[in-house]
């Protein structure tokens, strides 16, 4: 075998099997989207009956709080950036750093500082690659969100708001996570979580123009007011990662789909090579063979005379 | 008609339990509370502990709640809970081991978690 037509032969191979580890992993991603599409599908209905408890507090009565209250001149914000622990997703993460930073840009604007935190192997790699300050990270659970995971990234965000500003605390936290619009579409948006308007809440929940009763609290207003805002502010939270997740495997898949069509495409025009270069091995053959006999016939002719 | 509610057990990430009862039992921060049909509205905030529900057909389901919310309105009560189990879901062995653990860590919430799940097995 030609020299030419091994290498191509060898790299068929090495494409071949490629192939077929994207290929694996196109499935096992497009598997993992529909479990996690159903994991978002099971944690709706404590968000919306969380809405509703919030809502009927926030109308049935006045009570102030501190992750209500709007800071007349914010001058310090949190940004939750959600991205993912692994790679190979197409652009998944680097939408998500690109909306954060963009975000924090329009906040640093405003004369904001901006307390950066993280959840995601990828987006720390990032932040500390270009050795910007984050406040806190969290990674290990991204592909498989749990509500307890939810609360530990939670725990320091509200600490940080019931937090004086002068001490160190934010005057309202920004989240960045990729909503899960489709299979195949999938956008990294921006939202502010807090201060939590009850006013925005409470348009949510009534789209069906329903008149909320007077409650009974128990023990009190306030007391049920605080007890129901850290929760809120953790579903949204725990929301926002099944949905990134449920995103970052989309992404994968179709990241995946694309690397299995291009290793098929390129599998197909080195096949092409390498047959030319066989068939041209053959052609320089029989012409030698053919060179050959006739020098030969040349030389008896030559010798009969 | 007889007289029922809507119950709606939520844990965070599933819906624990559905269906129409008679009387619920919880306790809130400032006691037990039992809810019948026709009560007035109420939201209140849970402590862990078991929450005992008697269904129209006369069973009684109990669920290990570990904290969250009660909400009754125009006879739906939807009981809100970060984590929720029904009592035969429970693995009593699991629990009391766990208990053991807890006790010999000195962890706290481990303790009582672990003890809310034992009672709510108890109370079956």
């Amino acid at each position: 075998m030609g020299a030419q037509l091994r290498v191509y032969k060898r790299r068929i191979r090495s494409v071949t099997a490629t192939k077929k580890i994207t290929k694996a992993m196109e499935m096992i991603a497009a598997s993992r989207v529909v479990k996690a599409q159903r994991k978002v599908a099971a944690s709706t209905p404590y968000a919306t009956e969380l809405t509703r408890a919030v809502t009927a507090v926030g109308t049935g009565s006045n009570t102030k709080h501190p992750l209500t209250t709007e800071a007349e001149t914010a001058t310090r914000s949190a940004v939750l950036l959600l991205t993912s622990d692994r790679g190979l997703a197409g652009a998944f993460n680097s939408n998500a750093i690109k909306a954060a930073e963009q975000l924090t840009e329009r906040l640093r604007a405003e004369g904001k500082e901006v307390d950066t935190y993280i959840v995601g192997r990828r987006g720390l790699a990032h932040y500390n690659f270009r050795e910007r300050k984050v406040a806190e990270s969290w990674s290990g659970f991204t592909d498989e969100p749990t509500y307890a995971d939810a609360k530990t990234v939670a725990g320091p965000l509200i600490e940080a708001i019931e937090k004086e500003t002068a001490d160190g605390g934010v005057d309202e936290l920004h989240i960045v996570y990729t909503e899960f619009v489709s299979m195949m579409t999938q956008t990294a948006v921006d939202g502010r979580l807090l201060p939590l308007s009850l006013e925005e809440v409470a348009e949510e929940s009534s789209s069906k123009d329903e008149i909320l009763p007077l409650y009974d609290f128990e023990p009190s207003a306030e007391d049920v007011l605080d007890a129901l805002l850290p929760r809120y502010v953790e579903s949204r939270i725990y929301n926002a990662m099944l949905q990134s997740a449920a995103s970052k495997h989309a992404a994968t898949r179709r990241a995946m789909k694309s690397a299995t069509d291009n290793a098929g495409e390129l599998i197909n025009t080195l096949s092409r090579l390498a047959n030319a270069a066989r068939q041209a091995e053959i052609t320089q053959e029989i012409s030698e063979i053919v060179g050959g006999a006739s020098a030969l016939a040349d030389a008896t002719a030559g010798s009969d005379k | 008609m007889a007289a029922e509610l809507h119950v709606e057990l939520v844990a965070a990430d599933r819906s624990v339990w559905s269906g129409e009862a008679t009387l619920v039992v919880a306790r809130t921060t400032s006691g037990d509370i039992g809810v019948m049909p026709g009560h007035q509205p109420l939201l209140g905030v849970l402590e862990s502990g078991p929450v005992t529900i008697r269904t129209t057909d006369g069973e009684t389901v109990v669920a290990a709640v570990h904290g969250g919310f009660i909400s009754f309105a125009d006879n739906k009560l939807s009981l809100l809970a970060e984590i929720a189990e029904l009592s035969d879901e429970i693995d009593v062995q699991r629990a009391e081991r766990a208990l053991d653990r807890a006790k010999s860590d000195a962890d706290a919430s481990a303790e009582r978690r672990a003890d809310v799940r034992l009672r709510a097995v108890a109370a079956r």
